[in-house]
């Protein structure tokens, strides 16, 4: 492993300044990179501040990013008068919420039976899930809105339960499509069959079921494989734009980033986009704090395998 | 849900999935039902986040609704980046409305493939209407608007003047050599770019705008005698130059690609003239006043044009029985000429009958922008087949390219294969 | 031909030929399996292998997305389009392996830089981190609008090359030439996507026994030795999750594409899933688009395999 060299570590008063001036080393490169990465958000919230024109006027200079000139909330005001925002964040939260709440759990489960468990048809599904791992939505968007218009449902009817036919302009058809995921079911394969399969083993004596040991055993164990791909799901069901704008009729359903082209009209209210974009950005931050920790600490060794 | 549909359902069967081959339990969720009398009419706009043109409609469905008790208009609106992207998903999947919006190119593609019915508006309402506010198809009237758009030159009097340029008429409009001397004259006055043509913007921006300059060239984005080829027409001799021409503006430093879309910088003197629209009219008058000149575009050898056609109202096929009646008298009573100058004024667009003109306050005989309805006699439409979704966006990519420097006939070239080839894909579109 | 290509549950070995007790385990585990990735498994099949099965389908015939002409089986002639008579789906390969050439290294490189970065123990590194991630959290919409606004000849950009070139930059239009408008949406691609990446590192870095450095320095090895002996080899299963990633983003690039340059100019930017997209949905050729999505699935397994296999020998 590493090399053996003769040098001692230099245990001399000098130490302290040397970690100082590495710390500010450091400190130089990170700040720079921060800069680099924050002025988008600071360009959202500053402009979504100024009127339009300004806007414009200021985006080739410093200025850009600060909060100088006509500065108001009148941006703000103008995205609630003309969205009906609450409405939209609502239909994000619910539509976002179960897709990666009930993706956990069946991926989950699909992971468990795919690395901890025998039978037949897994290597079958195995292949599949590594051959459809990569299948951009986009190109499969035009038969996928025919197929859900065809699906069957279940009306309540004068009374009764009735079979009809289409899942268009329903919360369904934006949330059933997307919750078995086969990155997410990849992803917890690698990550279950890292874990000891003795564990299975030393339970199933003990008389534990194997849905017990997936939700006693395993699932507690694995935190980290969880919160992953609870970020890697929430971003783009947060995101999701064309397809609930294909599927999608009722204003009263609509998620927050098909409200965003409330605000392109012929000449876009590029205040009102800011403005926008800044309200519908913060829950994702939020979320991401909340779920910084879990996270990073996450996938690591056991994560993937090829 | 018909051919495209049909066809996916047939491969559907094939993978054996047979769950469409059910049949429907009871009579679902229909568009149209009947609900204590009234027959309930759907109607989509493309309106959503567009506030004064939402609130004219408001306005007329209110009416028309408390008019009468046998209908009841039913609306739901889209923001207009979305809308076409919806609406063809609803017509892929069977599930338009009764009434529906669309820009006037798309018509006739809609109507060969059936989604839409023939109008069969009174002729009283539909012979007072601007000629490019109504989409035709097979000499059936398929959809009707109650305005028009126009593209006008922006100038200052006061820039024409001081740089001796000849302030043109729609009578006398500048020749292209002209209007070159012009731009130049402008640019050595100082202005960097002294024409905005709006290049940065994209999309159906871009036929709208400058296949008007093709054809007032003597080109074509189709040959509409046969309406079976691009070839000739995009790629002729005329095509060419107007090409040259256009790769010329950018080239020269004449014209910008970047910037941004609206009228700022002709608000802001930062150019001496604007090719834009009439919406941006308005606000160009709150800044320049009395100054503003609202110029026809140059005639380039075959007289000046200007794009035709905007959005107009149509009835899908789907709408039958008491739904359908309920949506044409609808259609009727909105195109009365209070409603059409409310849209005029409040959206800034060109009324598409004279007595809405003269009930303007913007548009009629002494309004502030006038003008503008002198130049719809320029308009010529967008070629009325079902090729244009692809004729728009292959002449889209081949301006573009042409702009960025690429050999002009090269790139026509492949924009008449591009074109010629989706028309043969669909047996000519029934135009042969 | 109407079914994606998944071959018969055949080779798939069966479980019970191990030891008795065994037997008796697998069997009865056998209908907890099904019932356990039975949800997934038709949800998979429903929303992805059969709109994936019938947009193989489709890719063989001429079917329109709006159109009164029953759709005809015009068996290989979309595919002999798309190789013979459509340049710009040949430029939207080339396209697409640049980009995904050029981004897969370099974005995992620059993860792993601020990942060692923002792994050092100092005050505010979670401040850092977090302010590193934020472009992964906004939405890809407005970061692609606000690069165009950056990347005009008199955006922010250029004035700020020229600053601190002391003026001697001639501002570029990035975007429209046709030279640097793919390079221009790389960097802006990495940009906003590093941050996941520097997440991803971080998180196979801290798995590191803390006891494996405090041994590398007691055997007084460097900083680079230390990260060339321990850290590197520790960090092997991150780095093949993080390359199987940013391969799929980068294959699948197309929202940048649409807002900012719509595959121009010159068709310097366009991409096989923007070509595809275009042609398929906005032309309403579908039968073409699907046969440029099935061209597309099939190089990208065809990369996934090669990837798989590549990162397996040796493990």
């Amino acid at each position: 492993m590493a090399k053996r060299s003769p040098k001692n570590p230099p245990k001399d008063p000098s130490l302290a300044a040397e970690k100082r001036r590495r710390a500010i080393l450091l400190y130089i490169p990170m700040l720079v990179l921060a800069a680099i990465f924050m002025f988008p958000l600071i360009f959202m919230f500053v402009s979504s501040l100024k009127p339009d024109a300004q806007i414009l006027a200021d985006v080739d200079s410093v200025r850009a990013f600060l909060p100088v000139g006509d500065i108001s909330l009148n941006n703000y005001a103008g995205v609630f008068a003309r969205v009906p925002f609450a409405r939209f964040l609502l239909n994000s939260v619910i539509v976002t919420v179960l897709i990666v709440g009930l993706g956990l759990v069946v991926n989950s489960m699909a992971g468990f039976a795919l690395s901890r468990m025998e039978w037949s048809g897994r290597k079958l599904m195995l292949t599949v899930i590594i051959a459809t791992l990569i299948v951009p939505f986009e190109t499969i968007a035009v038969p996928m809105v025919y197929w859900v218009s065809k699906l069957p449902t279940l009306v309540w009817e004068g009374g009764m339960l009735k079979y009809d036919f289409g899942w268009l302009n329903t919360y369904e058809v934006m949330i059933v499509p997307f919750i078995a995921n086969a990155f997410s079911i990849f992803l917890f394969t690698q990550y279950f069959s890292t874990i000891p399969v003795s564990i299975d083993e030393a339970a199933r004596i003990d008389g534990a079921g194997w849905f017990q040991i997936y939700s006693r055993i395993i699932a507690p164990l694995s935190g980290p494989a969880f919160a992953t791909v609870a970020i890697l799901t929430f971003l783009p069901a947060w995101n999701a734009y064309l397809w609930p704008l294909m599927v999608v009729q009722a204003e009263q359903m609509r998620p927050v980033m098909v409200g965003m082209q409330y605000f392109f009209q012929l000449n876009t209210a590029w205040g009102e986009v800011m403005a926008y974009t800044s309200l519908i950005t913060l829950p994702v931050l939020l979320v991401f704090l909340v779920f910084q920790r879990a996270f990073v600490s996450s996938i690591a060794a056991s994560g993937v395998k090829g | 849900m018909k051919r495209t549909g049909r066809t996916l359902a047939a491969i559907a069967l094939i993978s054996a999935v047979t769950l469409t081959a059910c049949g429907r339990a009871g009579e679902g969720t229909g568009g149209d039902a009947e609900a204590g009398g009234t027959t309930k009419v759907t109607l989509w706009t493309h309106s959503a986040g567009n506030e004064a043109e939402l609130e004219v409609y408001n306005q007329i469905m209110g009416d028309f609704n408390s008019s009468q008790d046998k209908y009841e208009i039913v609306s739901e609106s889209f923001p207009q980046g979305a809308y076409n992207d919806a609406i063809v998903a609803a017509a892929a999947s069977g599930d338009l409305p009764c009434l529906l919006d669309m820009d006037g190119p798309i018509v006739p593609n809609w109507a060969w493939a059936g989604y839409i019915q023939p109008l069969e508006l009174p002729a009283a309402v539909t012979d007072e209407l601007l000629p490019t506010a109504i989409g035709k198809w097979d000499d059936k009237i398929y959809s009707a608007g109650y305005w028009d758009a126009a593209l006008a030159m922006f100038a200052r009097k006061s820039v024409l003047e001081a740089n001796d340029i000849r302030i043109p008429t729609p009578d006398n409009a500048w020749t292209k050599d002209e209007f070159d001397a012009a731009l130049r004259t402008l640019k050595a006055a100082g202005y960097d770019t002294p024409l905005d043509i709006g290049a940065e913007d994209a999309g159906e921006w871009w036929p709208y705008a400058y296949s008007p300059f093709l054809q007032s060239f003597g080109g074509d984005l189709i040959n509409r005698d046969t309406m079976l080829t691009a070839d000739g027409a995009l790629n002729g001799p005329e095509a060419v130059a107007w090409g040259e021409w256009f790769q010329g503006l950018f080239k020269d430093g004449l014209a910008s690609n970047t910037g941004t879309i609206g009228n700022e910088e002709f608000n802001r003197d930062e150019v001496g003239l604007s090719y834009t629209g009439v919406w941006n009219a308005l606000g160009s008058l709150d800044v320049v006043g009395d100054d503003l000149l609202i110029l026809p575009p140059p005639n380039l050898g075959n007289g000046p044009k200007i794009g035709g056609g905007s959005w107009q109202w149509g009835i899908s096929s789907s709408c039958t029985g008491a739904a359908l009646e309920g949506a044409r008298e609808y259609l009727e009573f909105s195109f009365k000429p209070e409603y059409i100058a409310a849209f005029a004024d409040k959206q800034i667009v060109i009324p598409a009958t004279e007595a809405g003109t003269g009930l303007s306050e913007y548009f009629k005989a002494d309004g502030v922008l006038r003008p503008f309805t002198e130049l719809t006699q320029f308009a010529v439409l967008r070629p009325e087949t079902p090729a244009y979704a692809v004729i728009s966006t292959t002449f889209q990519t081949a301006a573009m390219d042409i702009m960025n420097g690429a050999d002009v006939q090269k790139t026509l070239d492949q924009a008449v294969k591009d074109i010629d080839a989706d028309i043969n894909n669909n047996d000519g579109y029934g135009f042969n | 031909m109407s079914h994606t290509p998944t071959p018969q549950p055949a080779s798939a070995p069966g479980p019970g030929q191990k030891g008795p007790a065994q037997r008796r385990g697998k069997r009865h585990g056998r209908a907890a399996a099904y019932a356990m990735v039975a949800p997934a498994a038709i949800l998979l099949l429903l929303f992805l292998v059969i709109p994936v099965g019938l947009a193989f389908g489709l890719s063989f015939t001429n079917a329109r997305l709006i159109s009164p002409n029953p759709p005809r089986f015009v068996g290989l002639a979309n595919f002999i389009r798309a190789f013979t008579a459509d340049p710009t789906f040949l430029r939207s390969l080339l396209n697409t392996f640049l980009f995904a050439v050029v981004v897969v290294p370099v974005q995992a490189g620059l993860g792993l830089l601020l990942a060692v970065l923002v792994n050092q123990k100092l005050r505010g590194t979670t401040f850092f981190r977090i302010v590193y991630f934020i472009p992964v959290v906004t939405s890809i919409v407005v970061v692609s609008i606000l690069w165009r606004f950056m990347y005009q000849p008199d955006g922010i950009i250029n004035s700020f090359i020229d600053t601190i070139t002391f003026g001697s930059w001639e501002g570029i239009a990035w975007l429209n030439n046709p030279s640097t408008a793919l390079p221009a949406i790389i960097v802006l691609s990495i940009w906003q996507a590093v941050g996941f990446h520097m997440i991803i590192w971080l998180s196979g870095l801290q798995t590191i026994p803390e006891e494996l450095y405090e041994a590398a320095r007691m055997d007084g090895a460097s900083s680079w030795e230390q990260f060339k002996n321990v850290t590197w080899p520790g960090l092997r299963p991150t780095m093949i999750f993080i390359l199987v990633t940013i391969t799929i983003a980068a294959l699948g690039l197309f929202v940048q594409i649409d807002v900012m340059t719509q595959g121009g100019p010159v068709d310097s930017t366009t991409t096989i899933v923007y070509h595809a997209v275009r042609r398929g949905y906005r032309e309403q050729q579908t039968g073409y688009g699907a046969a440029i999505s099935l061209i597309f699935f099939v190089l990208v397994l065809i990369i996934a395999l090669v990837q798989r296999w590549l990162t397996r020998d040796k493990d």
